[in-house]
């Protein structure tokens, strides 16, 4: 074996030019997978942290047919105090279920006391709510973080904050009509300013559960949503399953279903570009086999073609058909490996430099996103070993033609 | 003891319509630690012999013998095993594996085919370099010494295994007539140190000379054998 390895590396070093531009091919295929999976993939997860963390939560629970007219924010789908009781009783069986946070969500007119627009809002209980999206107070860019908000308080999206001129400390008011069309109006103080991000929701305004009731005159308790926090996203799918299975099985009097359940997935638009970007790197990995394929087919076809001289005296002398078989595709494997240790090794310190250089980038209205690009080792030898196992698979073929050549045509080939 | 018999060996090439009788019938026995060659004009069929004394090509009709085993129906793997075990080859081109030094090429055949233990390798590849006058060019490559080197470090290599029997297709045309001369002769003081038997092929009248039994082919057929130098008539 050691003679074989020891043949296929005078080879390759016989032919440098073209060992060295085959694997300088297969290098760059290999960084380009590398780069774009770590890239993309801390992109996505990024993307899905903020999504998740600052705003929806892993999962939302609603009253059956919440979500189809979200856009109206209406008050008559609302759960009551039975329906939110008996979801805290499944939530409480289910493990994988982390923490969970119970939301108004409403519609009302914002009035600085010279112009009024519109605003939606996310009512909620600030302690639950931090727990359920801990990044929410980080999107707090003007005003006191720590706590969240209290009672009279309102934090405004930066949009409105600009367009209506209010600042940190001015008194607002709201004014919405309850579910019986009666109007009522509100005083609240600005606590601050919340950074916008893309997606539904993302430029809501947020006050205190107990205002929202007060404004809205509830008496009960009336809940639009609850955002519910995994403690692994992986078990995302797992938990998902187990909730709708337990939650619609809970009918009322018509035997309809009167709880839906939708993952993050369901409700951002980000979902979709998360999934291009898996599209993507399936084809540039389908690219790489191709590359690998093609590149070193061709180097051991004209390896066989060069040396057919060679292959005949060999086989001539004695040597095995197998034997012969195994010196060009240990040729083809060292040639994938060479190319493969290169392209991982640069790769990886790109990586590991454009983690030292901070490079950030803006995504829709944020700005300023830190590029954190890492991989994981998995990720890293399922790329190794598909490049050098295509190299293996690539010199089969003229491989298997060197070890069937008839040794008399072949030493009359000149 | 004969180490080749050959009776009624006939081989026939068909390509296409047309059909070639290469060799049309032809009978001798070889006996082993002999000095032969076969002689004649371009196309009367040296190689096509050699290559079925070879075991490279099965002869079309007739029997072949070499080593007491029947080798007209060997399939490629067994071919290849056989030659691997009991014959040496050497080339017109010498053809020596380029990307491999001198002494590796004598050691390929211990090392890829018959699987000799590196520490036994090493003193026979020295003991045949030794014997062919290559001693000291054993870490050259091939493209660093000429033809003549080149076709005794082949013969140190057709000898390394130990093998019965040598055959060489007309080893000699691509070397000047003294340095072909004196390739002829170490072959033969091969023969004497080792008793192996070497069967080559020629063109050259001179160097037909030096071998002890000649054949003659014409056309597919064994016209004559005849004693060159010092040899025996058959
Ligand atoms: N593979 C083949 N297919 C068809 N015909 C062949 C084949 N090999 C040899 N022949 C024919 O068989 C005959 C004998 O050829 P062979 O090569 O044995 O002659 P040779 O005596 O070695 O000639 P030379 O001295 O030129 O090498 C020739 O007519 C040749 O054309
Ligand atoms: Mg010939």
């Amino acid at each position: 074996m050691y003679n074989i390895f020891k043949l296929a590396v005078r080879n390759l070093k016989r032919y440098k030019r073209r060992t060295f531009l085959t694997s300088m091919l297969i290098t760059l295929g290999v960084v380009a997978v590398l780069l774009f999976v770590s890239i993309s993939g801390s992109f996505k997860a990024m993307m899905i942290g903020q999504i998740t963390d600052s705003m929806l939560g892993h999962l939302q629970i609603h009253r059956k047919g919440y979500l189809a007219s979200i856009d109206s924010l209406p008050l008559n789908r609302n759960l009551n105090a039975k329906q939110v009781a008996k979801v805290e009783q499944v939530l409480a069986d289910i493990d994988a279920v982390d923490t969970y946070s119970m939301r108004i969500k409403l519609g009302a007119m914002f009035s600085n006391f010279v112009e009024t627009t519109n605003i939606r809002l996310n009512a909620v209980l600030p302690e639950q709510e931090l727990n359920t999206v801990p990044l929410l107070s980080e999107r707090i860019v003007q005003g006191q973080a720590a706590g969240l908000i209290e009672k009279g308080e309102i934090l405004i999206p930066e949009l409105i904050a600009k367009g209506m001129k209010v600042k940190v400390g001015d008194s607002i008011v709201l004014v919405a009509n309850n579910k019986d069309g009666s109007v009522n109006g509100l005083t609240l103080q600005v606590r601050g300013i919340l950074e916008g991000i893309s997606g539904p929701g993302g430029r809501d305004g947020v006050i205190h559960l107990e205002d929202a009731k007060t404004l809205l005159r509830f008496t009960g308790v009336e809940i639009s949503e609850i955002a519910i926090r995994l403690k692994n996203m992986n078990h995302l799918p797992q938990t998902f399953a187990d909730l709708t299975a337990k939650l619609s099985s809970i009918k009322n009097q018509q035997g309809q279903p009167v709880f839906e359940v939708h993952t993050w997935e369901k409700l951002s638009p980000f979902f979709n570009i998360a999934k291009m970007i898996d599209l993507m790197t399936f084809f540039i990995r389908i690219m790489l086999v191709a590359i690998v394929l093609v590149s070193i087919m061709n180097v051991m076809i004209m390896a066989v073609y060069e040396r057919i001289n060679e292959i005949g005296t060999i086989a001539a002398i004695g040597t095995l058909p197998a034997r012969i078989l195994g010196i060009f595709m240990v040729e083809g494997f060292l040639l994938g490996v060479l190319g493969t240790a290169i392209g991982t090794i640069i790769s990886l310190i790109t990586i590991t430099i454009m983690n030292a250089s901070k490079i950030s980038f803006d995504f829709g209205r944020q700005t300023g996103l830190l590029l954190a690009p890492t991989i994981s080792a998995g990720e890293v030898i399922v790329v190794v070993l598909t490049v050098i196992g295509i190299a293996v698979v690539a010199s089969l073929q003229p491989a298997y033609k060197a070890a069937k050549m008839d040794p008399i045509a072949a030493l009359r080939h000149v | 003891m004969s180490l080749v018999v050959a009776k009624k060996l006939k081989k026939t090439y068909i390509a296409g319509d047309i059909t070639v009788n290469a060799i049309q019938g032809v009978d001798f026995s070889i006996e082993s630690a002999s000095f032969v060659s076969f002689v004649g004009p371009s196309g009367s069929g040296k190689s096509t012999l050699l290559n079925m004394i070879g075991c490279l090509d099965p002869p079309t009709e007739g029997a072949l013998q070499v080593a007491d085993s029947d080798i007209t129906r060997l399939d490629r793997r067994e071919a290849a095993r056989f030659r691997g075990e009991n014959i040496g080859f050497v080339f017109q081109d010498f053809n020596l594996i380029p990307v491999l030094t001198v002494f590796e090429n004598v050691e390929y055949p211990l090392q890829m085919v018959q699987n000799w233990p590196a520490s036994k390798r090493r003193k026979r590849v020295q003991d045949l370099l030794g014997a062919v006058g290559m001693a000291d060019q054993g870490n050259k490559y091939p493209s660093q010494i000429s033809g003549g080197q080149k076709q005794r470090v082949a013969v140190a290599r057709a000898l390394v295994t130990n093998a019965k029997l040598v055959l060489a297709d007309e080893p000699t045309a691509n070397l000047d007539r003294t340095t072909a001369t004196r390739i002829i002769d170490l072959m033969k003081n091969m023969r004497d140190e080792f008793g192996t038997t070497f069967i080559f092929s020629t063109h050259d009248p001179k160097v037909v000379k030096n071998a002890e039994i000649i054949y003659t082919l014409e056309d597919g057929r064994l016209k004559e054998s005849r004693s060159g130098n010092g040899g025996h008539h058959v």
